[in-house]
This record gives structure tokens, C-alpha cells and sequence, in this order.
């Protein structure tokens, strides 16, 4: 409070009352004090006490409860972490790295029961489930199928989902992994699926070594017969899967006939079964 | 004639020969030091014309070796990465090392590890959670099994660590969130277990990557964790992976990774399917985000620091790494 009384006083101009804790009897004090003053200013100073009051009780009030720790962001230091942050995205390599450490678990055999691949020791797998997977693969000819896992395993996972999945995601060119002399003596079961024609087993054996060699070689386009037959099947096969990664070789002119350093059978006899085979699975 | 004046040469050439010390230019022993900037310019595309064809040659030379060497040719050099420069830390480990197998059988893990137990999973967000954040959230729930995802509802770390522990939870997660999206992910492994905090960054939904959510079976997945070499490192591996089931069901065929590249930790999910055995062939789905470790404590949100990111001391040299 100053007055005008002591305005020659400088250094005792102001006088300072100190209001009681009480805010009710504080407002007392302020009117007893500023008595002959405005209204304005009592009330003003009345609003002033009480602003202060409620921020003190606010602080309170929040230092009771939880404060969040707000840590400013420098604009250059956080910049400089995103750039080194996809730099070592790109270094990384994730999927590479993924994929070593996978395909190193499935050599150490943590899949041991699961996947049965047929380069690992014949010993430890049943013949039965070599039969299961070879009929699994002459089954699923329709070329975007893979067959990777076990029929059991198959009939583990969610299936529709999966299935659907399978053919969204896998590439085409399957049927090289089995790939082994072992398959084209089991024709046993590979015949159900000849029913209609007359063969012998020998045509049954060469037929179907040829269709695996099919499979694989499709991307390609390989084919050891000689004869019309050849451009029947080529035809229909450009036909068949237009989705094949090789059909940008195949809209060449089919008479190109290219040799891979392969063993092959050599079929001397035409076959007009197989024409009608490739008819089948389109 | 002849003679004398073959002889005043000789002993005018002998002069010669006596060293001299005639005034000459000294030796430019820097491009810089000329002043005049055409010439300077001039040199200095000389030069490294000239380095260039030194190089070319030497390249030819070396390929020509290695050819005529055949199989003995000496191996191709490498270039440089960071990864090769990185600065050599006292605590990096090989995976087999006694002394390591030792700590790591006595440490807040070994129970884990012993399969003495499920892991079950708390993960709750911060206070006032935004749709990204929500939707985060529900993703780790189906990325770690047996999870439980829970609001917030305004209650301190503190209490919500006493609450867990006595509910049987074993870690609990929590999502902080800034600017409507989440960036920050405390890890609190529970009976009396070490605290991390990380920063997230880049968090991709699975809608972000065009994955339906739905593709993601509920078997158990399988964790990687790739790369993490020091002891440090080896700590925050084990606790990432202490999260996850420890036995993975391999029929579902889902793998979440972890991958320690420069301090950043790159999460993953995949589905994984063997081609053969060469090949694998990964469908990624599922989140996707990285984390960096700020600062591991060693009790469960108290005790002091084992590791805090100082950035003034740690981050002078760019070829030093914690992980």
C-alpha cells in the first residue's frame, strides 16, 4: 500500500501487510486495509488474492499425483538418429539374416520331426511318409501349389487360410526338391491318376518321370520328345499357366528346343497320352 | 689441343659435380599451397586423372593375377563397413564362452531359460491413449502370447508393478505415446527384474504393410534375436525374448525377430515357409517398429543404472556400438 502521504519517502513508500492463511478472513484484512481506496482496486486486489490461492492449491495438487518428465527434442540430434537409423536398415539386411538363421535351425534340427527334406538321411524318415509326400505332389499338379510340409503338418494348420495364402504367395516352379531316382520306381501310387488310358508300366514309369520333369523344368520349357507332341505340350503349357515366371521365354516360337546338362529319358514312341494329360491339369 | 682441353672439362665437370647450393624453388609439397586458383584447378585434375588410371591399372593387374593364379589367387579384398570398422568393446562375447554360460545360468533369466515358468505378459499404454496407440497395443497382444492388454487409468508405475506381481504377471510392457502416436516402450521384467526403456520409432500396423491381421494363427511364434554380440547386448536379448512363450509351436510357423543393427533394434514378424534346404521364403506380417535402448536399471522400475544412453560421452565416435 503507498500513500500519498509518504511520497517523499522513497524508501518508505511502501508499506506490506501480511494476510492471514484464512482466505475469508485474508478478504477482511484487504477491506480493513484499503478502506478509503477505490472499489476498484479492493477489488481488484481481491481478485488477485484469489488467483494466487487457487494456483498454489493447483501446484499441490499435482505434485501429489504423477508428472509426466517432458524431455525436449533437439531438432538435429533427432534427425541425424533417423538417418542412422535407416542407414542401418539398409546395412541390416533383415531378411537375409532372418532367413540364415532359419534355414541354421533347420540344420541343427529344431525341426527335426516336421520338415523332411530328401537330402537329409533316409534313415531317419518312414517310407510311407516319402509315398504320402509323392502322391501329395502329383496331386497338387495345378502348378501354383507348393509342397513343402507334410501331409500331417497340412492338416494341422489352419488350412483354408493357409492354402489360400500358398497360392497368393509361392512361386510356381516346385517339384524340384523331390527330385530323386526313388520317386519314378513308386508309380504304385502315382497311378490313380492314369486311370482312363491303357498303359503299360514302363509308359506309366517313363510318363511320369517326364511329368516331373515337367514340373520342373517348366519354367523353361524344356522337353526332350521329339515330335509333334513337343509343340502340343509347349502350346498348351503357354496356355495353361500364363502366371509362370518362364512364359516370357515361352512366347518365343516354340520350336526352340534347349538342352540342359541333365540325365534325361529319351521316349522314342509319341505319346498321345500325354497330351491329354497336360489337357487335364489346364 | 685436344688433351688440356679435355682436361679443363673434366675438371670443369669435376667442379660441377662438387655440390652446389644454387637457389631453387622449393618442392610443392601440397596442391593447396598454390595461390593462383587456374593452376590450382588445373593440378588438381591432373592428379586425379592421374589416380584414377593408377587405380584402373591396378585393377587390371590384380585381375590378371587372380587369373593366372587361378584357385591360389590371394582373395578379394572387402570393402569397408561400419560394421567391419566398429571400434572393438571389451564386453563383446562369442556364444560360447564359460564365463558367460556361468553369469547367464545365475542371472534374473536363468529362471526363464529353465522353463520354470509361462511368461504372461502385461501391456498397458500411457494415460490418455489415441487411436494409433490403441491399435499398437492390440497388435503386441497378438505378437506375444499370453498377453493381456489393460488401460491405464491413471495409476503409477509403482503401484502398477506391486498390482502385477501380485496378479502372477512375470513382465510388464508399457507403451508410451507422444503426438498421437506411440514412441516409447518400457520394459519391466517383473520379480525384481531388470527395467528397460526404449525409444520406438517408425511403428507400422499391420494395415500399413497391407497385411490382414487375420492371416496371424495363434500358434506361439518362434524368436530370433540376431546380432546382439556384447554383454549388454546379450541382457536386452534375453529380456525381449523372456517375453515371448519359451517353447514355440513350429507348426504355426511364425518367427519374430529381433535384429540388432547399430544399436537399433529392428522387430519383425514373419511367416516363414522352407522351399528347401537352401531356401526359405518369408511373408512378413505384423508389426513392424525399432526400438533404442535408453537406459537399462536393474531393479524392477528402481535400482540404479546398469547402462544410460549419455549422448555427450557415448556418441563422439561413430564407430562405437553398445548392443
Amino acid at each position: 500500500m503507498r500513500t500519498a502521504e509518504r511520497a517523499f519517502f522513497p524508501a518508505k513508500q511502501w508499506e506490506k501487510v501480511k494476510l492471514s492463511r484464512n482466505f475469508v478472513k485474508a478478504l477482511q484484512q484487504i477491506d480493513e486495509n484499503l478502506v478509503f481506496w477505490k472499489k476498484y482496486f479492493r477489488q481488484k486486489c481481491r481478485q488477485r488474492l484469489l488467483k494466487i490461492t487457487q494456483y498454489l492449491t493447483r501446484m499441490r495438487k499435482i505434485k501429489l499425483g504423477r508428472q509426466k518428465k517432458l524431455i525436449p527434442i533437439k531438432r538435429k540430434v533427432d534427425l541425424r538418429i533417423k538417418r542412422r537409423e535407416e542407414k542401418a536398415l539398409v546395412a541390416a539386411r533383415i531378411d537375409n539374416a532372418i532367413e540364415k538363421q532359419l534355414l541354421q535351425r533347420l540344420k541343427d534340427g529344431t525341426y527335426e520331426r516336421i520338415y523332411n527334406f530328401p537330402q537329409e538321411a533316409f534313415s531317419v524318415r518312414v517310407d510311407g511318409k516319402e509315398e504320402e509326400s509323392d502322391i501329395e505332389e502329383e496331386e497338387l499338379d495345378d502348378k501354383e501349389e507348393e509342397v513343402e510340409t507334410d501331409e500331417d503338418v497340412v492338416g494341422e494348420l489352419e488350412k483354408e487360410v493357409l492354402e489360400e495364402e500358398r497360392r497368393e504367395e509361392m512361386d510356381s516352379d516346385d517339384g524340384e526338391e523331390e527330385d530323386d531316382t526313388d520317386e519314378e520306381r513308386e508309380f504304385v501310387a502315382d497311378f490313380e491318376e492314369s486311370d482312363e488310358e491303357d498303359e503299360d508300366l514302363e509308359d506309366a514309369a517313363n510318363r511320369m518321370s517326364l511329368s516331373s520333369e515337367e514340373e520342373e523344368d517348366g519354367d523353361s520349357g524344356d522337353n526332350e520328345n521329339e515330335g509333334e507332341s513337343d509343340l502340343e505340350r509347349e502350346q498348351t503349357k503357354i496356355s495353361d499357366s500364363p502366371n509362370k515366371k518362364g512364359s516370357l521365354k515361352r512366347s518365343k516360337p516354340p520350336q526352340v528346343i534347349k538342352r540342359r546338362g541333365r540325365a534325361r529319358l529319351e521316349v522314342e514312341y509319341e505319346e498321345p497320352e500325354t497330351s491329354t494329360k497336360v489337357k487335364i491339369t489346364s | 689441343m685436344a688433351a688440356p682441353s679435355e682436361e679443363i672439362e673434366i675438371e670443369e665437370t669435376q667442379e660441377e659435380i662438387v655440390p652446389e647450393i644454387r637457389p631453387c624453388k622449393p618442392a610443392r609439397s601440397n596442391i593447396s599451397d598454390i595461390k593462383n586458383k587456374n593452376k590450382r584447378k588445373k593440378l588438381c585434375i591432373e592428379l586425379k586423372r592421374k589416380k584414377r588410371t593408377e587405380k584402373i591399372k591396378e585393377k587390371k593387374d590384380r585381375k590378371k593375377e587372380a587369373k593366372r593364379l587361378g584357385d591360389d589367387a590371394p582373395p578379394k579384398k572387402q570393402p569397408h563397413t561400419i560394421e567391419s570398422l566398429r571400434e572393438k568393446d571389451e564386453t563383446m562375447v562369442d556364444d560360447e564362452d564359460d564365463e558367460l554360460e556361468q553369469e547367464e545360468a545365475t542371472d534374473t533369466f536363468a529362471s526363464y531359460f529353465s522353463k520354470s515358468y509361462v511368461p504372461k505378459v502385461l501391456v498397458t499404454c500411457s494415460d490418455n491413449p489415441h487411436t494409433k496407440s490403441i491399435a499398437f497395443i492390440r497388435e503386441l497382444c497378438r505378437m506375444i502370447p499370453n498377453s493381456q492388454p489393460m488401460w491405464r487409468k491413471r495409476s503409477s508405475i509403482n503401484k502398477m508393478i506391486k498390482r502385477a506381481t501380485a496378479n502372477g504377471f512375470t513382465d510388464v510392457v508399457i507403451v508410451n505415446e507422444d503426438k498421437r502416436i506411440p514412441n516409447g516402450l518400457l520394459v519391466v521384467h517383473l520379480p525384481e527384474g531388470p527395467t528397460a526403456l526404449f525409444r520406438l520409432s517408425n511403428p507400422k500396423l499391420c494395415k500399413e504393410i497391407h497385411r490382414d491381421h487375420k492371416e496371424i494363427s495363434g500358434h506361439r511364434p518362434e524368436v530370433i534375436l540376431n546380432n546382439f554380440k556384447t554383454r549388454l547386448g546379450r541382457v536386452v536379448a534375453r529380456m525381449l525374448g523372456a517375453l515371448f512363450h519359451y517353447e514355440p509351436e513350429f507348426k504355426g510357423r511364425r518367427a519374430c525377430t529381433f535384429h540388432n543393427q547399430r544399436d537399433y533394434i529392428f522387430f519383425r514378424h514373419h511367416r516363414y515357409e522352407f522351399k528347401n534346404q537352401e531356401r526359405v521364403k518369408l511373408r512378413e506380417m505384423g508389426p513392424r517398429f525399432t526400438l533404442r535402448l535408453q537406459w537399462l536399471q536393474q531393479g524392477a522400475f528402481e535400482g540404479d543404472y546398469e547402462w544410460a544412453l549419455k549422448r555427450h560421452e557415448m556418441e563422439t565416435s561413430r564407430r562405437k556400438f553398445f548392443l
